[in-house]
């Protein structure tokens, strides 16, 4: 069954060693510019939104790239480039809505998520969970909870009003 | 790789610019960070120069581990000679600033001269551009730096930057970067200010190469883990740097009224639990924020909550800030220190000197050495909580006469208002101390009065020593990588065995500071966080370069050195009150007054506390009048300085 990684940036510090642990992970390097997730800052208010890829199910770059490099992966779910078909001319960086895909001017070559193959870095390092790789089946499991309580709370605090009215 | 990164001189008077190559046998002496800092700053600097003058030296720097898969290797270092004290200035900040200078193919900056009107340094994958800042000077800590982003047309800049202070020649203005990451201490960001150079910003996309990134990677997870289950790491990760306030104030450990008492009562609204609670008001419940690559996130964040600033933006407050705006001027309200948190970090000011100077005034105030024709009708007295804001403004813009003359640091502002005002300041070297009071504690006391850069905490405290570790515990930290077989007690009031444990700690936080790592990843607060031991691992697989613990130590114990050689040349002296190894006479004559049972009554001893001055020396291999032997300076293989290798 695949995953996905979920990303709850309200939890991130902005730490940013997700971007670290992935450069080096995929090559050897510290180099951000490297790494396939990235945290967009903005400093003045504290806040923190890693971005990464989604992996979509009607993937615009798997939709337009004209060699047919990009295609999904049977086993781990995931969006991934074949760089033996791929011809480096970044249409799928065009396309993505995310700027998920990305282009490293060092080896000229389009570079994005691939789940570091099931055991994603950026979630073994970090220790907030704001990124967490999860079962598809269960993506929305805590959601559902989280707004049950807040239903669950919202309806005792009316009958309270109610009774002190 | 790491080794690969540059060096480069600017002359800002000329526009020169020269890059080099680090040689590997000057990394292996000096490693990097404060280190070859130090080395730089006694090559480069001339005898006597004016610390705001053209010829003073500014090194910027990031550590040896910069940037590398090493854990929280975020730390920046800035050392030039200091305008506060005419002797060593040295700060160190965390933020991202020095990893992106690395990126940008840089470690090392020597910048001298004086720009003929206000410029920034652009930093930008192996080139440097002196750029006009004119439209940038006179903007806060924060607007320069978004400023110079809208000037370079890329948000993901990283820019050190001089605040207002700076730029107005405050003696002890920060060099700031992101909201309140601050190169405090010893006036850093005046000396940017005297050579018209508002900002260092950094862009970089260039590769690290890390010598073994699977070992690197798999090793870093477990120096992570080895960190954040200390609960010391955790405590701070979710109450930040307050955690400290809340236990040191209820024992007894804080300055209160300047110097007047040891605790300040009635803090409630300033404990750490309190703190906490206006940031997740503010901010929501993950408000925790973190340096570079760090999973301690020790800095908070919050709106201030009312007033005339209500919901600006800010982060912390450290507990420095609690002992500055709230401690010594006895104003125990968060409101208070929330906002001069905010305005010394927009300013670029620092809070332990500000604060401190601010509480000297007070008491002078009390004692009836200035009043309100010095003050401007202001009423300083104790607790008011508008008085101790509104002086801040007035140091940072030198409003005032009190404004101006405080600005120009303790000393010299005791030498203006005259009488017996500097009986009163609280200094050693001529920096404030910062908020904590030490006469409990001999290991601490020893640790500020032989600071490099005057009294300060980062440099040799034994913090632990307040945990009261059983000796075979002590005995296993402090005996390795040198041997160590002369007394050690765990008893905090107690003088022996403390020389050697601030001998210790001043080569262990020198290592961090070479490493480039944080003091919160060390025998700092924590007394099982990784040290000596623990480091060849992580230069080996991020480097390559095999060092052993006695070799980082013999590092270490070599850039002291430098500093001392460098502080001697400019004028230190043993027993000098201005610039000596020596406390203030009240830390000798009067008692603590306040606390907990082993700590009422409590002053340090003279003749106890020379005692282990001079068991320090020794350790140290200096003479009995601080000097470094030649023995020693042979020994370290710096008997020919400055030797000019870079």
């Amino acid at each position: 069954m695949s995953k996905f990684l979920q990303i709850n940036y309200q939890k991130c510090t902005g730490c940013r060693l997700c971007e670290l642990v992935c450069a080096v992970f995929h090559d050897g390097k510290s180099n951000p510019a490297r790494s396939r997730i990235k945290v967009m800052k903005w400093e003045s208010e504290g806040l923190y939104i890693p971005m990464s890829c989604n992996h979509c199910q009607d993937a615009p770059c798997i939709n337009v790239c004209p060699v047919k490099a990009i295609y999904r992966d049977e086993e781990l779910g995931s969006v991934t480039v074949d760089y033996d078909v791929c011809i480096g001319c970044r249409t799928c960086v065009t396309v993505c809505p995310f700027g998920a895909m990305s282009f490293n001017t060092i080896d000229t070559k389009v570079f994005k998520c691939d789940f570091c193959g099931g055991d994603p870095q950026c979630v073994r390092f970090c220790d907030m969970k704001a990124i967490e790789y999860i079962d598809a089946t269960d993506i929305s499991i805590d959601k559902k909870r989280e707004a049950a309580s807040k239903l669950s709370k919202a309806t005792k605090e009316a009958a309270t009003l109610l009774a002190e009215m | 790789m790491a080794l690969k990164r540059k060096i480069a001189y600017i002359d800002l008077s000329t526009g020169d610019i020269e890059t080099k190559v680090i040689p590997l046998e000057i990394r292996k002496k000096f490693l990097g960070g404060r280190g070859l800092d130090a080395y730089l700053l006694y090559n480069h600097t001339k005898k006597g120069c004016d610390p705001i003058g053209p010829d003073n030296t500014l090194m910027v720097s990031g550590g040896f581990l910069c940037a590398t898969c090493a854990s929280a290797t975020a730390r920046t270092h800035v050392m030039a000679k200091s305008p506060l004290t005419g002797l060593l200035g040295s700060c160190n900040m965390g933020g991202f600033f020095a990893p992106e200078m690395a990126w940008a193919g840089f470690n090392h900056l020597v910048i001298k001269g004086k720009a003929k009107h206000p410029v920034y340094l652009y930093i930008h994958n192996g080139e440097i551009e002196i750029r006009d800042a004119r439209d940038v000077w006179g903007k806060s800590v924060t607007d320069a730096q978004w400023a110079i982003r809208d000037d370079l047309g890329d948000q993901e800049v990283k820019s050190m930057v001089c605040g207002p202070a700076g730029e107005n020649l405050v003696a002890f203005a920060n060099v700031m970067t992101g909201i309140k990451n601050a190169g405090g201490r010893t006036g850093m960001g005046c000396v940017m200010g005297s050579k018209n150079l508002k900002a260092v910003a950094a862009r970089g996309t260039m590769d690290i190469d890390i010598a073994h990134p699977v070992e690197a990677l798999e090793f870093n997870k477990k120096f992570i883990e080895h960190i954040t289950s200390a609960k010391v790491s955790q405590t701070q990760g979710t109450l930040g740097t307050p955690f400290i306030w809340g236990a040191t104030n209820s024992w007894g450990g804080i300055r209160c009224r300047n110097f007047q008492y040891n605790q300040c009562e009635y803090a409630d609204d300033m404990e750490p639990e309190r703190i906490d609670e206006i940031c997740e008001e503010t901010m929501g419940p993950y408000h925790m924020t973190g340096c570079f690559a760090c999973q301690v996130h020790c800095r908070a964040q919050y709106k201030i909550p009312s007033g005339p600033y209500a919901g600006k933006y800010e982060e912390g407050p450290e507990y420095t800030s609690q002992g500055a705006f709230g401690g010594e001027t006895d104003t125990p309200r968060a409101l208070t220190v929330l906002v001069g948190n905010h305005l010394v970090d927009q300013y670029g000011m620092d809070n332990l000197d500000t604060g401190s100077i601010i509480s000297w005034a007070m008491e002078l105030y009390e004692l009836g050495i200035i009043d309100k024709k010095q003050t401007d009708g202001l009423d300083l007295s104790w607790g008011n909580d508008d008085a101790v804001i509104e002086m801040i403004d007035r140091i940072c813009y030198r409003k005032g006469w009190l404004g101006d003359t405080l600005a120009k640091g303790g000393i010299q502002a005791s030498k203006i208002i005259g009488k017996n005002s500097f009986d009163y300041l609280i200094q050693v070297k001529g920096m404030s101390n910062l908020h904590s009071d030490e006469r409990a504690t001999p290991g601490l006391a020893l640790n500020i009065a032989l600071s490099s850069r005057g009294s300060d905490h980062l440099r040799s405290r034994p913090a632990i020593d307040l945990y009261h570790l059983p000796e075979d515990v002590l005995r296993k930290i402090y005996g390795s990588p040198v041997p160590y077989d002369g007394p050690l007690s765990s008893e905090h009031t107690e003088y022996i065995g403390k020389p050697w444990q601030v001998f210790w700690q001043e080569n262990c936080y020198m290592a961090v500071d070479c490493l480039g790592i944080c003091k919160y990843h060390t025998t700092f607060l924590g007394a099982t966080l990784p040290n000596f031991d623990d480091w060849p691992k992580v230069l080996y697989y991020n480097t390559g370069i095999e060092m052993t613990p006695k070799d980082i130590w013999d590092v270490a114990e070599r850039c002291n050195n430098m500093e001392r050689l460098f502080n001697l040349r400019e004028g230190l002296k043993r027993d000098d009150p201005e610039k000596g190894d020596v406390l203030n006479h009240r830390y000798h004559d009067e008692p603590t007054r306040r606390g907990a049972p082993e700590v009422v009554g409590r002053v340090i001893e003279k003749d106890k506390f020379l005692k282990m001055r001079a068991e320090i020396y020794q350790h140290k291999g200096w003479d009995e009048n601080g000097i470094p032997t030649p023995e020693t300076l042979k020994r370290l293989g710096i008997d020919n300085e400055p030797s000019h290798m870079l």
